[in-house]
């Protein structure tokens, strides 16, 4: 039977078990629009494109399935850009289909007419621009399996509005034959054992846990592993979740603003095992000094990353769950007492200047909100958090034990990321309690998006995190710009005035005592609910690795009022 | 130092645009790239002259890896190879000078393309180094234009034959480790 490239986009969905989009009409995409009302395949309507390739990426993020956003040419497109880009720096497994003018005028400047392939070469996976409706199936196709395939990307299909009018026989290739595609290979038994050698001849190794982890469902894998070899385990704030805080060999987080001690392990281990992290500059500081007395074991998909900021001795390039099924079996059972030891007296000086023993002396303490949020809600909810201050706080002070509880822009570091993504989560995950932790800046990037959530009935709470800065931009000023303040101070609307014109629950809590209560409050309603909490104003993150510093040179919390500790 | 990898490619649109624009992004320096068809149809050949000085060569073939439409890539840098460079240079040439400039390019095998009043077109084919050393010869009697086609390359008898057919470059992925 014959069907136009529309109906066939809708085909191609509906075989990949899409069960929503998220997308916007527009002229060049309209064909693909009018058909689908003929597929079952539900479409959440957003505000603006940007929301949409995040409600694509929060809904892989949260689910592991691939997301996908549709939008129409030109601005359309380009309004998706920040979204791809996002999804490109964490690996998330998205795909975009864009509406592109008839083949007849591409290049002419034709109305709404952008070189949208051109725009996303390098923020995407892979990119194609389609111009002939027998293409249409087989592009998809290869977008869905590429989206998913070794490291996880965005893929991005444009489709001329021609090519979704004409007609062909439709049919679906199951296989695809595409060159660059490589599935990724076992780990080579030469650096299997050298791996195992530089385990075995380690006293003080830790494991640095990355996204990969959860990308390739591994956590189960790497818990089984640390607990034989009884190695602990540092995060990457993207590897949050992908190993159980509450373990006994989980450290926390790592980096510019992980725990000092974790910094210290990393500076004084003997061994690193990286699993599924690329060695970002906010978790090593400078390259140079970075963990000097350390061999490096690499357990990489992407074999570009290996090598690219940190030598490595031994590279393991493979999928995680391959690697370690071959690495847990053979690697010797261990404790590594004294290294504990070690690690845990460091830990004690971080915890004597834990904000959470402190007292915010009348002000409200934005870390005291995590900690109560975390503790309410039993450390169960989907966190989708922002950028800036709270995403920090958020990831220093809720616990994560499970894999894609967190969800967080970490690569790009995308302001706006949390409102669209968390109607994305929801979406893949509708049973989960899902909140959205944004700061006030943040928020105000995509909070048309509080329209989308109440059209779609959605039970997402939110908790604005306001400071009447952009915090992390102030923190920044504060300690190497002399404190001047430039462009940070921020007017915010009444957010409760906000949340309630379109139609949803709002709150402001201002004092630590209503923090609880709020929160238990909103959790019980079964609707969305916005809570602002109005924090301190001049609150910074600690500990600070000053960007491009060494990673053992934090700027600490002033161990109390008065000068400033550094380590 | 200059690494020459040996891509083989989809002939297909915007395949150099990818390479080109991977490159740029990543910051690795191109020093010539050239392209062409192969015994395959739909298949063309890159061969890239690359700087490594910055980025290792392993992490550049890695990321090539990385593009669709590229099924193979090979760093043929060390391989015993064949590499070919083309020239055509216009030099300056009085009528009464031909005769000389003929006998000197004929010792490097090249040969007199065109002959104007005053210049003649020098065409020459071979390594880089010979080329080069033609280059230099000429330049005093004034080189007024010059094309060079950038180096291909082939690898050298028997490791050639056992070279792995199209698409099946895993053997390649997992190599960034090993040479630095």
């Amino acid at each position: 039977m014959q069907r136009t490239g529309a109906q066939i986009v809708w085909e191609c969905l509906t075989k990949e078990g899409v069960d929503v989009v998220f997308g916007y009409p527009g002229g060049a995409i309209l064909p693909t629009y009018d058909a689908m009302l003929d597929y079952s395949v539900r479409h959440v309507l957003v505000r603006h494109e940007q929301g949409a390739a995040h409600m694509a990426d929060g809904y892989a993020r949260a689910s592991g399935r691939v997301g996908v956003a549709i939008a129409t040419s030109g601005p359309g497109a380009t309004n998706l850009t920040t979204g791809i880009a996002t999804a490109m720096l964490d690996s998330s497994p998205t795909v975009f289909i864009t509406g592109q003018v008839s083949s007849k005028v591409l290049g002419t400047d034709a109305f709404q007419e952008v070189d949208v392939t051109g725009i996303t070469l390098p923020i995407t996976k892979h990119n194609s621009l389609v111009t002939d409706v027998r293409q249409v199936a087989r592009t998809i196709r290869e977008a869905f399996v590429i989206a998913r395939s070794g490291r996880p990307g965005p893929v991005l299909v444009d489709i001329t509005k021609d090519a979704q009018q004409a007609k062909t026989e439709f049919h679906y290739p199951e296989v695809v034959h595409l060159p660059g595609l490589h599935e990724p290979d076992p780990p080579d038994p030469e650096s299997l054992a050298q791996a195992l050698e530089l385990i075995a001849g380690a006293e003080r190794p830790l494991i640095l846990a990355g996204a990969g982890i959860i990308r390739s469902g591994a956590s189960r894998a790497v818990v089984e592993f640390a607990e034989k070899a009884g190695i602990p385990v540092a995060l990457t704030l993207l590897g949050i979740g992908s190993f159980p805080q509450s373990h006994p060999l989980c450290l926390g987080m790592m980096g510019m603003h992980g725990e000092a001690f974790v910094n210290h392990a990393i500076q004084e281990a003997d061994l690193l095992l990286a699993l599924g992290m690329r060695f970002d500059d906010r978790v090593t500081g400078n390259l140079k000094s970075y963990a000097p007395h350390a061999r490096k074991i690499h357990v990489e998909i992407d074999p570009s990353e290996v090598n690219k900021n940190v030598k490595v001795d031994v590279a393991l390039v493979s999928d995680l769950q391959a690697a370690l099924s071959a690495l847990t079996p053979l690697v010797a059972a261990r404790q590594h007492d004294e290294w504990l030891e070690r690690i845990a007296a460091w830990k004690k000086d971080t915890r004597s200047r834990d904000i959470l023993h402190r007292d915010g002396n009348g002000t409200l303490l934005a870390a005291h909100v995590m900690h109560d949020i975390w503790r309410t809600t039993g450390g169960n909810a989907v966190v989708v958090s922002d950028v800036g201050q709270h995403q920090m706080w958020e990831a220093q002070y809720y616990k994560h034990d499970d894999p894609r509880t967190l969800i967080t822009s970490g690569g790009l570091g995308t302001m706006g990321f949390a409102l669209p993504a968390a109607i994305g989560a929801k979406m893949a995950r509708p049973d989960a309690e899902v909140w959205v932790i944004a700061g006030d800046g943040g928020f105000q990037m995509t909070q048309c998006e509080l329209a989308t959530l109440q059209q779609e009935q959605l039970d997402i709470k939110i908790a604005v995190i306001n400071n009447g800065y952009l915090g992390m931009v102030r923190q920044w000023q504060e300690f190497f710009h002399d404190k001047r303040y430039a462009a940070t101070p921020m007017l915010s609307p009444d957010f409760v005035k906000l949340a309630q014109a379109y139609g949803i629950e709002g709150h402001c809590v201002g004092s630590r005592q209503e923090v609880v209560p709020t929160v238990e409050k909103v959790r019980g309603s079964g609707r969305a609910a916005l809570v602002e909490f109005k924090v301190q104003k001049e609150d910074a993150v600690y500990p600070m690795v000053p960007s491009g510093s060494d990673l053992h040179a934090m700027i600490r919390r002033p161990a109390e009022a008065g000068t400033e500790v550094r380590s | 130092m200059k690494h020459t990898l040996v891509a083989r490619v989809m002939d297909q649109p915007g395949v150099l645009n990818r390479v080109a624009s991977l490159f740029r992004r990543r910051a690795f320096n191109i020093e010539s790239l050239t392209v062409g068809h192969t015994e395959t149809e739909d298949v063309s050949r890159m061969t890239i002259v690359v700087d490594t000085a910055k980025v290792p060569a392993p992490i550049v073939a890695a990321n090539l890896r990385k593009l669709m439409p590229v099924a193979e890539v090979v760093d043929v840098t060390h391989l015993p190879t064949v590499d070919r460079d083309l020239a055509l240079i216009r030099v300056r040439c009085a009528p009464e000078e031909r005769a000389e400039t003929a006998s000197l390019v004929e010792i490097f095998r090249a040969r007199i393309a065109d002959v104007a009043a005053e210049s003649v077109i020098v065409e020459v084919t071979g390594d880089e180094q010979k080329v080069n050393g033609l280059v230099d010869l000429l330049r005093p009697r004034g080189i007024m234009e010059m094309v060079r086609t950038g180096k291909v390359a082939m690898v050298r008898g028997r490791v050639a034959e056992q070279r792995p057919a199209a698409g099946a470059s895993h053997a390649h992925a997992a190599a960034p480790a090993a040479t630095h």
